[in-house]
């Protein structure tokens, strides 16, 4: 072996194994910390929220422009087809709604005489923008343009249209990443608003592909339970609101263990197209005995 | 310095688009994974240190905006780099195989990481099932994207890179 001789210009480096081996360490501990404290607002939230957050908000805007494109050119003959349909749906619901508002009438009237207070309609909700989505295929979370800058916390409800779209898991000051009910480790409480049987709906990327959200754990005795009824948020839910549509039964089977029953959901939001999203700034109250 | 500006930029660039465009962009369900191919490709082109580097960053951002326990895409990222970063002896510009073979091999073993660290640890075993719907057209959709910004990262190589390396 003859001695290495040193070139001028070569410069000490540390090899990258040695670096690997750094940043083995320091996911490792990062992984822990996380693991073990839950802390929502994390510095490196503030971080990303003054820089990266500004540029995905920029990006959208210019992003939306040809998503918008790409779905204008598939969908004008879809378009006037569904045009003709909504008007004629819609001169049947102006009927119905008129029939509707005097039964409102009425319903409100009952209601101050029972001194009941009107739910879901009066929660105060925020309006927010969707700015960023996912970052890959296994998870279905996405970014919207309020945080805590605008009174968002964690565990607030997010809405849309007229259905449950997820909470919120994660704030920075002007963004907050919001978990979907169809992520694969959503669990949420809920029950039939019908029957008020509970079950537990729980998102799967599986069923996902197919447009629908796995249901568990219905426990119904009487056979009452139908394909078609409405699915709302329970009351015993520690993170959800009571009474906020999740979607509709679309099947349904007894389990092997012939006590509870499983099936599908059909949700009511559409979250392929999400743009806008309502968030409820009103908290389940947690028990503080 | 030079190198280091231009890879803070790509990172935040990638990590943008990937969020904000790409994100919405998804054909039969799926979305590209743009940082793979840019960990993949850097690694490539500037050895396995730099490219470590740029993977832990970049999975760092995929952390903070999507995770609840950060650390865990940092460090297959990191790996990502560091791995690819040994195919870089191999480097020539004028080949263009190799480097598609390169992202191919990461894509796959990122999805294959991600569900054996994220779903398998949950009880979820239909690999099968993970495998068709998910890792393949994820597979083929990001090539797809890689086919067409190859010749860019090439262009940015010859201009900026190579210099670098005759100094």
């Amino acid at each position: 072996m003859s001695p290495r001789v040193p070139q001028k210009k070569e410069k000490f480096t540390i090899p990258a194994k040695y670096w690997m081996l750094a940043v083995l360490i320091i996911c490792g501990i990062l992984l822990l910390v996380t693991f073990l404290v839950d802390i929502p607002n994390t510095p490196a939230n503030v971080v990303v929220g003054y820089t990266i957050v500004p540029m995905q908000k920029g990006v959208t805007a210019v992003g939306s422009f040809f998503v918008q494109r790409k779905e204008m050119l598939t969908t004008i003959e879809k378009l006037q087809k569904e045009n003709e349909e909504l008007r004629t749906e819609v001169n049947s619901l102006t009927d119905e709604n008129i029939q509707l508002k005097q039964e409102k009438f009425e319903l409100l009237s009952l209601r101050e005489l029972f001194e009941l207070d009107e739910q879901y309609s009066d929660y105060e909700k925020v309006g927010a923008r969707v700015i960023a989505g996912g970052t890959g295929n296994w998870f279905d979370s996405f970014t919207i343009d309020k945080g805590s800058n605008d009174g968002l916390e964690a565990d607030m409800n997010v809405l849309s249209g007229s259905g449950l779209c997820g909470r919120i898991v994660a704030v920075g000051p002007n963004w907050a990443r919001v978990l979907a009910v169809i992520d694969d480790t959503s669990n949420v409480s809920a029950q039939v608003l019908s029957t008020s049987d509970r079950l537990i709906v729980s998102g799967d990327l599986e069923s996902m592909k197919e447009n629908h959200i796995r249901f568990t754990d219905l426990y119904d005795e009487e056979n009452k339970v139908a394909v078609g009824d409405k699915v709302v948020t329970s009351n015993i839910s520690d993170k959800f609101l009571p009474g906020i549509l999740i979607g509709y039964i679309s099947s349904i089977e007894s389990d092997p263990n012939n006590l509870t029953k499983s099936g599908y959901i059909t949700p009511a939001v559409d979250f392929k197209h999400m743009s806008e999203v309502l968030v409820v700034t009103e908290m389940k109250q947690a028990t503080e005995e | 310095m030079k190198k280091f500006l231009l890879n803070t930029v790509l990172v935040i660039l990638f990590f943008v688009l990937q969020t904000s465009l790409f994100g919405r962009l998804s054909v039969v369900g799926v979305i590209p994974n743009l940082l793979v191919i840019l960990v993949s490709v850097m690694g490539f082109m500037q050895g396995d240190r730099n490219a470590l580097i740029i993977g832990f960053f970049c999975g760092l951002l995929v952390d903070i905006f999507t995770f609840k326990i950060i650390g865990i895409h940092a460090l297959i990222y990191a790996f990502m780099g560091y791995v690819t970063g040994k195919f870089h002896n191999t480097f020539y510009p004028e080949d263009f195989k190799l480097p598609l073979l390169v992202v191919t091999g990461s894509d796959l073993g990122f999805s294959i990481l991600m569900y054996f660290f994220t779903y398998l640890f949950r009880a979820k075993f239909h690999f099968g099932y993970y495998f068709l719907n998910v890792c393949l057209p994820e597979l083929a959709y990001t090539l797809l994207v890689a086919v067409l910004i190859y010749p860019l990262f090439l262009l940015m190589y010859r201009f900026v890179l190579r210099e670098k390396i005759r100094e």
